[in-house]
């Protein structure tokens, strides 16, 4: 653990149940990092992306944001989630909101900036991710790869120290995939702390930092995804890769 | 006919007692039952078991022993006077039963409403940093509202027929008009009996009409 580290998990575990989703999970994200979880279904990355922002409780060990254990409840989490940016699988945008306000109400509502400073600042953002002309629209007028970079958007409104991307391109049709991609790639370029759970092995290369492959609720090895995707340590990373690249 | 006619007056002021009644109390309905819905998913348990037991009392608890209780417990026993005038105290005493009673049911609408807005509508507000008030306000409460004009529509209608009994706390609405002009016009029964119910048809069919056409317009598109 360094000065750097933003994001700290220790010995975090997890259970539901009798199912052990996550097992003593110890993780540290530095500062501009670009951190890929990979591994078969089921294997606890999903609930990993989660427990970070406390979206899931998580049964023993902590974990820290830059600095700060997470607090269990109230005002201190909702300030604490405020800098940790989340963008799900299923998008989640506010469905009776239009995309403006998707990205207009987080800054408005918790950061307490003016109406017209935040409005400016989200039609920028609506801008970078390629959708600025839909800003009057609603959510379920648009197809999923735009309301997924519309989440982006809304994540980047708070100018969070990390953003946590579970699954963003899982529901897409695959035309969609791409343009969520290029956006994804674009933020890790420019020095946004990312923690991605994804299949897109591509993007793994792309943009990650490193590679940490999980299989039931354990990380079985990390590395640069060089390394990774050259030569996996384990046998389970060996099988498992050898079931997604060979098609 | 002639009853109907000569009483015209009289008819259309008791009719405007039943509308004032039938407003404050879904007003006062609409709040209370927000606020119980509120309670009813708080973090609290205290303030969840709370709701859960007022609404399973008011809900269980016939509308006339409900109002008899207003009046005779509240208004006469405990001596909470209102107003100095007695039509007036009455009138507010009625309201309140009748908002004490229509507010559980609105809150169990509203909470059937809540459970259809997905989970993670909650979750990403919740992602934003936004605490529990704001995302039950901001976000999940008014998608409930949405999901559930139609329902909030028949809780409405029951309440306009509900305030006929506010006569047992001395209120003179419409169907109190309509036993005095019965005793009054005893060889018109039929037509006076027709004539009170087409007008609460005349009040309740529009509310149906209406909130059926918000519910449509409302809806939120996923």
């Amino acid at each position: 653990m360094s000065e750097a580290d933003l994001i700290v998990l220790d010995q975090v575990n997890k259970r539901y149940g009798d199912h052990h989703v996550l097992r003593d999970i110890s993780l540290s994200v530095r500062q501009g990092e670009v951190v890929v979880v990979i591994g078969p279904s089921g294997a606890g990355k999903s609930t990993l992306c989660r427990a970070i922002n406390r979206l899931e409780t998580i049964d023993s060990g902590t974990i820290s944001l830059d600095g700060t254990p997470l607090p269990a409840e109230g005002r201190a989490l909702a300030r604490l989630r405020a800098e940790v940016g989340m963008v799900f699988q299923s998008f989640n945008l506010f469905a009776h909101k239009t995309v403006l306000d998707n990205v207009v109400l987080g800054q408005v509502h918790v950061l307490k900036r003016p109406k017209a400073e935040a409005e400016r600042k989200a039609r920028e953002l609506l801008d970078r991710v390629g959708i600025g002309g839909q800003a009057a629209k609603f959510p379920a007028q648009l197809s999923g790869g735009q309301q997924q970079r519309v989440a982006i958007a809304r994540a980047l409104a708070m100018d969070p120290k990390a953003i946590l991307f579970d699954e963003p391109t899982s529901a897409l049709d695959p035309e969609m995939v791409n343009e969520v991609l290029d956006v994804m790639t674009a933020l890790a370029r420019e020095g946004m702390t990312m923690v991605v759970v994804t299949h897109e092995m591509g993007f793994a290369r792309r943009a990650a930092d490193r590679v940490v492959f999980m299989a039931d609720g354990e990380i079985v090895e990390q590395n640069t995804p060089g390394a990774f995707f050259g030569s996996p340590d384990s046998e389970r990373a060996q099988s498992f890769l050898a079931k997604i690249l060979t098609h | 006919m002639d009853a109907l006619l000569i009483e015209r007056e009289t008819i259309l002021a008791a009719f405007w007692m039943t509308i004032r009644l039938t407003a404050v109390s879904a007003l006062g309905s609409l709040v209370l039952g927000t606020l119980l819905t509120a309670m009813r998913v708080a973090p609290l348990a205290s303030l969840r078991a709370a709701a859960s037991c007022y609404v399973s009392v008011a809900r269980n608890t016939p509308l006339t022993l409900v109002l008899l209780f207003t009046g005779l417990g509240v208004g006469a026993n405990l001596g909470v006077e209102l107003s100095d005038d007695l039509a007036t105290n009455n009138f507010w005493l009625a309201c309140i039963g009748l908002t004490a009673y229509t507010s559980a049911f609105v809150c169990e609408a509203l909470r059937s409403g809540l459970n259809t807005v997905p989970v993670g509508q909650a979750e990403a507000a919740r992602s934003l940093g936004l605490g529990f008030v704001k995302t039950l306000g901001l976000i999940t409460l008014p998608q409930a509202f949405r999901a559930v004009v139609a329902p909030l529509g028949s809780i409405l209608i029951a309440l306009t027929k509900n305030t006929t009994i506010a006569l047992v706390v001395g209120v003179s609405e419409a169907s109190v008009r309509m036993r005095e002009m019965i005793e009054t016009y005893g060889d018109q029964v039929i037509e006076i009996f027709l004539g009170f119910a087409a007008g609460f048809l005349l009040l309740c069919l529009p509310m149906g009409l209406l909130f059926g056409w918000l519910s449509r317009r409302m809806a939120v598109a996923r």
